[in-house]
């Protein structure tokens, strides 16, 4: 069980430091990050393993979401099969 | 790992192209509720279907959280009640509706389909009696929808249905006028009505259908229309290809949810309707996407051709996306429910006589159409058999949802909000059909072969 968190944003100092702290708080590991910043634009898609997360994963990707909010960023968490149904046949 | 931009995409098609599930439907039979006591009636169906979609609404809100994607409707549909509750007169029908509206507040859904009969053919004294109490039933109640199948390929044109229901939706009008006759939203008149339909207002649970199915219905407008504008002044082979994978992706999603509903509430599942399916929002728009195509305005000369290719490529890559595709399945043209249809209809470019020509080539018919409030009963009952008309030879589902708002004439406007939308009314053809209405009788079933 997979969950694909996207991050956009301004670039600012730690924002992987904040969202993997998240992750780590509530049991997600992290499995892949890639992240790029292009003119001050700041975009991160982390996969995250959630078999062992602590909160319900709706929870989690609230938390998440407020994260965002707070920092000025965008951040989506959505379960991978959403990707995987719509991208491959 | 997954491709970045198909991630980037993913999430753009939900937060700016309005992607979304349209809708979650819960079919549920109601045949084992029979009884001839409509209090007891009243009471099994409100038990059955509380009992059965107690869940729905939680299920869809957590797997809305899963995937990140928008579940804007719940429904529920059930057995066709003038079947279901056979034997019930006009008061047992009223009684019913409002147990139906009760059940459905309970279970906090946004609709609940079913307030139904199926009289291709020929009507019982249940089917009339069920009919009659329509304008109270809609009156008295908000979330409940009714259809009536009034014409089939195999069977032919019930004439005597046809007319019955100019004059049953005339009285709708009247009855909820104060609301810009809104009644008259929530009734639609079906040649070959799908058994499987998620949308509203047409949805109900077919009688060959099992004790209780999940059935989706996507929506997209907005997305195939960014992915056209990405190719620009380019074949119409091209514009093809497009949609069909676009249509792919959606339709997609829509299987992914309906099978995770189906497995969470332990419903099986139906059916994914790969509908486009438009709303009032800016972007979520059915026309705009023909107007990408290349028409200055929507109703313009080619417009049923962009539609019919539309139309086309939506099926073909939605079939290809999911092997339980059924409904209505296509692109719907609702006036009111279009941002773009709205500003067609306004502008004067889109006219009735052009979108009954569209419903030949589409999904679904004449829907959300707004006309004159002095429309007479028989010029209501024309428009619905020339519609059923373009059904049964054209062996497709064809519908008839007009709202003659009572009050109003051509050119003001009709506002219902939320879904619904807003609509300009638009004129009616004045010469009468009457004599013809009045003959009654029935248009007997097409052939099939000689095909011209």
């Amino acid at each position: 069980m997979k969950a694909v968190i996207t991050v956009t944003g301004k670039d600012n100092v730690g924002i992987i430091a904040k969202v993997s702290a998240v992750c780590s708080e509530y049991g997600a590991n992290i499995s892949d990050i890639s992240q790029t910043v292009l003119s001050d634009y700041f975009a991160m898609i982390m996969l995250v393993d959630i078999k062992e997360l602590t909160v319900e994963f709706g929870a989690f990707s609230d938390i998440l979401k407020q994260l965002g909010v707070d920092n000025s960023l965008d951040i989506h968490t959505m379960h991978e099969d959403i990707f995987n149904s719509m991208h491959r046949i | 790992m997954l491709n970045t931009n198909d991630i980037l995409e993913t999430i753009r098609m939900i937060e700016t192209q309005h992607l979304d599930i349209r809708t979650v439907t819960m079919g549920i039979s109601l045949l084992d509720c029979a009884s001839d006591d409509k209090k007891v009636f009243a009471d099994r169906i409100y038990d059955k279907i509380t009992r059965n979609a107690k869940d729905l609404v939680s299920v869809c809100n957590s797997i809305e959280k899963k995937y990140g994607i928008p579940i804007i409707n719940k429904r529920v549909s059930v057995t066709p009640i003038a079947i279901a509750g056979g034997g019930l007169k006009e008061d047992g029908f009223v009684m019913a509706a409002e147990a139906l509206q009760r059940a459905a507040s309970t279970v906090g859904i946004n609709f609940i389909g079913g307030f139904s009969a199926l009289v291709q053919k020929g009507m019982t004294p249940s089917d009339i009696a069920l009919i009659n109490s329509i304008p109270e039933a809609l009156s008295k109640t908000s979330i409940v929808c009714s259809s009536i199948n009034v014409a089939s390929t195999k069977a032919g044109i019930n004439m005597d249905a046809v007319a019955k229901m100019g004059k049953t939706i005339k009285e709708l009008a009247y009855i909820t006028k104060d609301a810009d006759s809104i009644g008259c939203a929530k009734l639609v008149v079906f040649a070959n009505a799908p058994d499987d339909n998620p949308f509203m207002a047409g949805a109900f649970h077919g009688v060959g259908e099992g004790d209780a199915v999940i059935n989706v219905g996507v929506s997209g407008p907005g997305v195939v229309k960014s992915a056209l504008e990405s190719i620009k002044g380019k074949p119409l082979s091209e514009v093809a290809e497009v949609i069909k994978k676009t249509a792919f992706k959606i339709t997609r999603v829509g299987g992914l949810v309906a099978s995770e509903a189906s497995k969470m509430l332990g419903v099986p599942f139906g059916i994914v309707d790969l509908s486009l399916a438009p709303t009032p929002a800016v972007g979520d728009s059915v026309a705009r996407i023909l107007e990408e195509m290349g028409l200055e305005t929507c109703g313009c000369p080619g417009t049923t051709a962009a539609l019919a290719m539309l139309n086309d490529a939506v099926k073909k890559g939605g079939v290809m996306a999911s092997s339980s595709v059924g409904g209505l399945s296509g692109a719907f043209i609702p006036v009111s429910e279009d941002e773009g249809m709205i500003a067609a209809a306004e502008s004067g470019c889109l006219k009735l006589e052009k979108l009954e020509a569209m419903t030949a080539v589409c999904s679904v018919g004449l829907d959300m159409i707004a006309i004159p409030g002095d429309t007479s009963a028989e010029t209501i009952s024309g428009i619905i058999a020339d519609e059923m008309a373009i059904g049964v030879v054209n062996c497709k589902t064809t519908a008839v949802r007009v709202i003659p708002a009572y009050g109003k004439k051509a050119g003001e406007k009709v506002v219902f909000g939320g879904l619904l939308g807003e609509a300009p009314i638009m004129p009616v053809n004045t010469a009468s059909p009457a004599d013809f209405i009045h003959r009654g009788g029935r248009i007997p079933a097409p052939m099939h072969s000689l095909k011209n």
